[in-house]
């Protein structure tokens, strides 16, 4: 797996912010339109693209948008 | 013998709280994000003295007269609901005299959530089979609402209250069939009330608020959305299957999956990864809520109003607990 296409399905997930904001050292929870409505469909990106079960404590112990693709990764 | 559903209907309470009301007290909230996301518009709220066993009698009125029932032929009531009107007596007992139903009958509360509606037709259709009972009244009432903080914004836009009832009985339209039940405690956690029971007797007062600025509080309800959501992704694709082998129907031959409204983007990416069409997949909770264990029959009295409950109907709960049960339902 690849981390810009993991920045591209990251970004897709937001309606309203531009997918220019989006780079490997985004901290995504500084975003306004974070949510926990939006963690939500992180956790089902993940599961569809990578099948891999993301916690709500991944979620919570990343930063950056890097940061949680190492997760993913550890865990396929 | 088999036993079979014979009448189903609902009762909301009248107050109801729409998205505007909410966006007042939350103004960072969008309407548009909780109707595209959430798929609910409104949710109707219990009055301060209005109980779970209230909605449910009222249910079980409106069934009564809107399918002429003699109610001196029920001889079970089961009750399901988290928030009774007592720790004793029993909220059954209570209701078996609102009703006026025959001192003759059974009756029993049972303490589920989401998947309690599926959980309540096993039991029914296991007294009915072992000829304990002949009309079993089963009633479900839920109001989540008194159980929420007044800030937590996100389940106050999910949860909605209500009261359902069923009449289960040796004929009926729909043949109940098999059962796929499972249960994994190790999930309390993420879905609880924590004080008022005997483990936490005294109220505590520890509101805080996490870092999306929801309050976490025990003595309010609390639910870990990312850890529930993974469960259900889980679960609920093991018991679709499940259910569909111990009933001996193929995925093609089932005309619709009910499944407990939980929220629409929930529901709709377990739509998407069970690959069942949009038109096999029934929602009705824009105007009602998650209403918990009320969801299926909700969906089932709505599905019938507009003619569209026919054939083999599987229907799947799955929550709190963790909790979760299936069966499929059979029209001819």
């Amino acid at each position: 797996m690849e981390l810009q296409e993991f920045i591209t399905n990251f970004a897709n997930q937001f309606e309203e912010t531009d997918s220019s904001v989006f780079t490997k050292d985004t901290v995504f929870k500084n975003l306004d339109e974070w949510s926990s409505l939006l963690a939500l469909s992180i956790i089902a990106m993940v599961d569809e693209q990578y099948g891999v079960a993301l916690k709500g404590d991944d979620i919570r112990s990343a930063n950056t948008i890097e940061d949680l693709f190492g997760i993913v990764k550890s865990k396929k | 013998m088999k036993a079979y559903i014979k009448a189903i209907s609902y009762y909301l309470p009248e107050t109801v709280v729409t998205n505007e009301e909410l966006i007042k007290e939350f103004p960072e909230w969008s309407v548009d994000k909780i109707v595209n996301k959430v798929g609910i518009d409104q949710r109707h709220i219990a009055k301060p003295d209005e109980t779970s066993a209230d909605l449910a009698t009222k249910a079980a009125e409106k069934l009564f007269a809107e399918y002429d029932i003699d109610k001196s032929s029920i001889d079970f009531i089961l009750f399901c609901t988290q928030s009774p009107d007592y720790f004793l007596p029993t909220s059954a007992c209570l209701i078996q005299k609102k009703l006026k139903i025959p001192t003759s009958c059974g009756a029993l509360d049972f303490n589920l959530g989401c998947s309690g509606y599926v959980y309540g037709l096993s039991l029914a259709k296991g007294l009915l089979l072992g000829g304990i009972a002949n009309n079993i009244l089963l009633l479900t009432g839920e109001t989540y609402s008194k159980f929420l903080h007044p800030k937590d914004k996100g389940n106050r836009t999910l949860f909605g209250d209500a009261g359902s009832a069923t009449l289960i009985s040796t004929d009926g339209f729909a043949e109940i069939g098999n059962f796929s039940l499972g249960t994994d405690g190790k999930g309390a956690k993420n879905l609880i009330v924590k004080t008022g029971g005997m483990r936490n007797r005294e109220k505590a007062d520890d509101v805080k608020f996490d870092e999306n600025g929801n309050p976490i509080s025990s003595n309010h309800l609390y639910m870990n959305g990312a850890e529930i959501f993974n469960f259900t992704i889980k679960a609920v694709p093991p018991l679709i299957e499940d259910t569909l082998k111990k009933n001996d129907i193929p995925f093609e031959e089932v005309d619709s999956f009910i499944f407990h409204q939980a929220n629409k983007f929930m529901l709709n990416y377990l739509r998407k990864k069970l690959k069942i069409e949009e038109s096999k997949f029934p929602y009705f909770m824009r105007e009602v809520g998650n209403t918990v264990s009320s969801t299926l029959p909700i969906v089932m009295y709505e599905e019938m109003k507009t003619n569209n409950l026919k054939g083999n109907i599987l229907l799947a709960g799955f929550g709190v607990g963790y909790s979760w049960g299936a069966t499929i339902i059979k029209i001819q």
